[in-house]
């Protein structure tokens, strides 16, 4: 027993820590990289609480997917040239931080003073029973795919929309036609092309007169 | 379970905190996003702790949905900043006021 | 069969949707063709009506509820009554040949697709007013039909003359609505109901003040719209439109809707005899008196124009005398010499490059021929010369009047009317052939002009032969013999019309056909004296007492009256209102403006812009309602 006390005690510090560091640095990279450790961390406290599935997709998702997103939306905009600026709102931090502070305190006085976990709560899904089924992840896709079937398909949906989104936001509208190939070529080639077209016209005139 | 449901909800509620924290006082609008990242962190604990203590797999269902809608969020507002990047060059929050026109 | 009647007004109202959406931009010219073929289908739909029958007994063809608001229900509704179905085919008929003329008389004007746009509107509106099966519909189409004017006869709204003219319709036109609005609210307020079936079978059962007073109020309403005295000021500006429009107006959808909503509501007019006795009397004065200015007018729409009104009161005169199918009979051959006369004076006017006056024509029926011999059996028909089409009607509209007169219920006044009658078709024969003398016959007045002249292209000449044949034939063809022909022996399946007092008299009816026929003639024989022969001639004939062709001419001074009195006391009024208006009531709104703004620009600077002052608020929102679940739960 004494290890797992002695992993949260780690995992919760490094998380506390991190998600400090993630706020308080000046520069967006070493913010995500903070992220990156908390995300880890708490992907710990989900193998802790016996999800070892949830921790892995954790991992992917944040760390492998979300986070090198940022980074290299970091690397597209360029930011070294700010660095000198100031990082925080002068004025509104000092409204933050009395809001945070109060925040913090409610819901953490939810969370200590007695959550409710009585017995007639709980559902169908004690630990052995997801040790029957084989792991959790096993458990999950039984409840995925039957009782969450349609709001599995809405977030595929919502999934789709966003790429498409994104797309749509991200691209350069002054490339519009990257449908016609043509258009990429610079202007020098399509006066070239023209051109080309109107001698053979000239030289077409008269032979039909003729 | 030797660790009380109370320790894992308060490491959520610090996390949660934090992230509120930067979002409010962080100019940065990098920064600001990766803040919601971390409150949602903050959540996705608390989501799973419940979950483990109720016994129930809906904790972690939501997980999984609020890690789509991370996902989804991050994506588009990522995009937004990329087709921002194309007219200013300073990503700082009290600076891009123009919407209020 | 009767489940297809909202085909009708929807072929206008389709052509009106696409030539107003598309028509300045990619028809053009195809507006004509749309606008013109959705007339057709208009009549077509109309013609399988006739033909299919409709019930006389329930005539009520519901299409949707409308409004519904506790008991207070109103459907968009039709009634199909051969009433409705010899309007319609008189409309859409009329309309459709004044469509196709159109194409052509419009060709060169830039703003065809607008024109064709409105012109379906207008038989739209005039469609469901027609077909209308309650009281609140009629109004709104009434109105409708009001606005439509308006666009058209201002459709040339570059000319001031034009825009005045527009205007000044309209706002008799809301006089005499004013009085149709206050009869239809009076009915509301009595019955309940606005449906005319429920109306209608309840009259029996409120006092004949009651009914006379309704009858009155919307019979305003009539001579408002049908330009009886003292409201028929805007009728002769109304040529200010093109020559179409003032033929549509004439003949098909505009005048003819204060004739047919008397007729339609004729079980309230009916209840008493005051109120036959009014609508006769303004109708037969109005005619007198309309025709007695075509004798003095150069202008040959204003004739024209002159004569609509004059023929007009002598429908109501005939409905005065309770002979409805009478009334609409006229109507109906009146449509057609009035719309052909009408179009034939475009073709004119298009051929003297929009000369109107006839002091400019004169000698031009070798040039034109085939406008020239419609013109005169359209005018042949409108002085009521045996066998055209408006012998039979004129002759027994008369007579109708005069069998009216000499019964014994009272109406003595009607003998007077009948005189008065029988004298506006002395002056309609000698204005009608006065202006066909002027414009077709003698020496050209101005030779410039005749030299330029030409006959008017096929698509403008077609329609003048389509109407002439209607204007020669139809009378006879559907009234013959008289009281027993085929138009009321159809009119009579409505119930509750009746034949008119005195129509089985076969000398009484037959020597007063010989009367009018015999007006008519010398009529024609005076002004051929006067204007061709010159014996006397026209000057001399004036001479005899100046101050009464002042009169005539000027038209009885009712414009100076109508300007100096009424709109001179108005705008004194107008001035002192707007000194209150400008002064006091636009300091208090001004006041109530400056408080808004002066509030609002405090009240804004809480919309910073910046993102973060709003996650304050809504974080701040959250630490409120946590807080509040933490201390009450």
């Amino acid at each position: 027993m004494t290890d797992q006390i002695v992993a949260f005690t780690y995992l919760s510090i490094v998380a506390s820590v991190a998600g400090l560091a993630t706020i308080l640095v000046r520069s967006p990279v070493h913010s995500a990289l903070s992220l990156v450790v908390v995300v880890f961390h708490v992907a710990g406290m989900f193998v802790l609480l016996g999800n070892g599935f949830l921790a892995a997709v954790q991992v992917i998702v944040y760390a492998g997917a979300i986070v090198v997103l940022f980074l290299f939306t970091m690397m597209l905009l360029d930011l070294r040239r700010h660095e000198t600026e100031r990082t925080v709102h002068r004025r509104q931090i000092w409204l933050a931080i009395p809001i945070a502070v109060l925040l913090f305190a409610e819901v953490a006085w939810i969370a200590i003073s007695k959550p409710e976990t009585s017995e007639n709560l709980k559902g169908a899904f004690p630990p052995q029973t997801i040790d029957e089924l084989g792991g959790s992840a096993q458990a999950l896709a039984t409840v995925m795919f039957t009782d969450y079937l349609l709001p599995f398909e809405v977030a595929s949906v919502l999934l789709l929309a966003a790429a498409i989104g994104a797309m749509v936001l991200a691209r350069n509208p002054d490339e519009e036609s990257l449908a016609s190939p043509p258009d990429m070529i610079e202007d020098a080639a399509g006066t070239d092309e023209s051109s080309e077209q109107s001698e053979r016209e000239l030289s077409e005139t008269p032979a039909t007169h003729g | 379970m030797s660790i009380p449901l109370n320790a894992y909800l308060l490491v959520g509620a610090i996390l949660f905190s934090l992230g509120t924290l930067g979002v409010l006082m962080r100019r940065s609008v990098l920064i600001v996003f990766i803040s919601i990242e971390l409150m949602l962190q903050g959540v996705n604990l608390t989501f799973a702790a419940y979950g483990a203590f109720l016994e129930d797999m809906a904790g972690s269902m939501f997980v999984v949905i609020s890690l789509t809608v991370a996902a989804a969020e991050a994506a588009v507002g990522l995009a937004i900043l990329v087709a921002l990047g194309r007219r200013v060059t300073e990503f700082y929050v009290d600076r891009l006021d123009t919407l209020r026109w | 069969m009767t489940d297809f009647p909202w085909l009708i007004p929807l072929f206008p109202l389709v052509a009106f949707a696409i030539n107003g959406a598309f028509g300045p931009r990619y028809l053009k010219k195809a507006t004509g063709y749309i606008g013109s073929a959705s007339i057709l289908g208009a009549f077509a739909a109309t013609v399988a009506l006739w033909i299919g029958g409709v019930h006389s007994d329930t005539p009520d063809f519901t299409l949707y509820r409308w409004v519904s608001s506790g008991s207070f229900n109103i459907d968009i509704g039709f009634v199909l009554d051969p009433l409705t179905v010899v309007m319609l085919l008189v409309v859409t008929g009329v309309s459709f040949l004044v469509h196709v003329y159109s194409i052509g008389y419009m060709a060169h004007d830039e703003s065809f697709a607008r024109f064709f746009t409105w012109l379906p509107l207008f038989v739209f509106a005039m469609i469901m007013l027609v077909l209308s099966n309650n009281f609140l519909s009629l109004y709104v189409f009434w109105e409708l039909v009001g606005v439509c004017s308006y666009l058209l006869i201002g459709f040339w709204h570059q000319r001031k003359s034009a825009a005045d003219a527009a205007v000044k319709a309209f706002l008799v036109n809301r006089i005499g609505d004013f009085g149709f609005a206050i009869g239809i609210i009076l009915i509301f307020w009595n019955f309940g109901s606005l449906n005319y079936s429920d109306v209608f079978g309840s009259v029996s059962d409120h006092s004949t003040d009651l009914m006379l007073l309704i009858a009155l109020l919307l019979f305003i309403g009539a001579v408002g719209k049908s330009a009886q005295f003292p409201l028929h000021i805007w009728l002769p500006d109304a040529m200010e439109g093109p020559t179409p429009v003032s033929a549509l107006i004439h003949a098909a959808t505009m005048v003819t809707a204060g004739v047919y909503m008397v007729a339609r509501m004729r079980p309230i007019f009916e209840v008493s005899n005051e109120a036959l006795l009014v609508v006769g009397g303004i109708g037969a004065f109005t005619a007198l008196f309309a025709a007695s200015i075509g004798l003095a007018q150069t202008d040959i729409k204003r004739v024209l124009a002159y004569s609509t009104v004059s023929q007009l009161g002598l429908m109501f005169l005939a409905l005065g005398a309770g002979a409805y199918t009478v009334a609409i009979f006229h109507l109906a051959t009146h449509a057609f010499f009035k719309a052909l006369l009408f179009l034939g004076s475009g073709s004119v006017i298009h051929a003297m490059q929009n000369q109107q006056e006839m002091s400019e024509y004169g000698g031009l029926w070798r040039r034109m021929k085939w406008t020239y011999f419609t013109f005169l059996l359209g005018g042949l028909a409108l002085s009521g010369v045996f066998p055209l089409a408006g012998f039979w009607s004129k002759d027994e509209l008369l007579a109708s009047a005069f069998f009216k007169g000499v019964a014994d219920d009272g109406s003595w006044a009607f003998t007077v009317f009948w005189i008065m009658g029988l004298l506006a078709s002395l002056l309609t024969a000698v204005y009608t052939f006065r202006m066909i003398i002027l414009t077709f016959h003698g020496k050209p007045r101005n030779a410039e002009l005749h030299s330029h002249s030409h006959e008017s292209p096929i698509s403008m000449v077609a329609p003048l032969v389509v109407l002439a044949v209607g204007a020669v034939a139809l009378g006879g063809a559907v009234g013959f013999p008289p009281e027993h022909g085929f138009i009321h022996d159809y009119l009579y399946k409505v119930p509750g019309v009746y034949h008119f007092a005195g129509a089985g008299e076969i000398t009484a009816v037959i020597s007063l056909a010989i009367i009018s026929t015999a007006v008519a003639a010398f009529g024609i024989v005076t002004a051929y004296a006067v204007y061709s022969r010159r014996q006397p001639s026209p000057e001399a004939v004036a001479a005899v007492s100046p101050r009464l062709y002042a009169l005539l001419y000027r038209k009885y001074y009712v414009d100076e009256i109508v300007n100096y009195g009424i709109v001179g006391v108005t705008k004194g009024i107008g001035l002192i209102l707007w000194a209150i208006d400008a002064k006091i009531v636009d300091g208090i709104v001004n006041l109530i403006g400056w408080t808004v703004r002066a509030t609002s620009s405090l009240t804004r600077r809480v919309q910073t812009g910046q993102v973060q002052n709003y996650l304050f608020l809504i974080a701040a929102g959250a630490v409120v309602s946590v807080g509040a679940f933490v201390i009450f739960r």
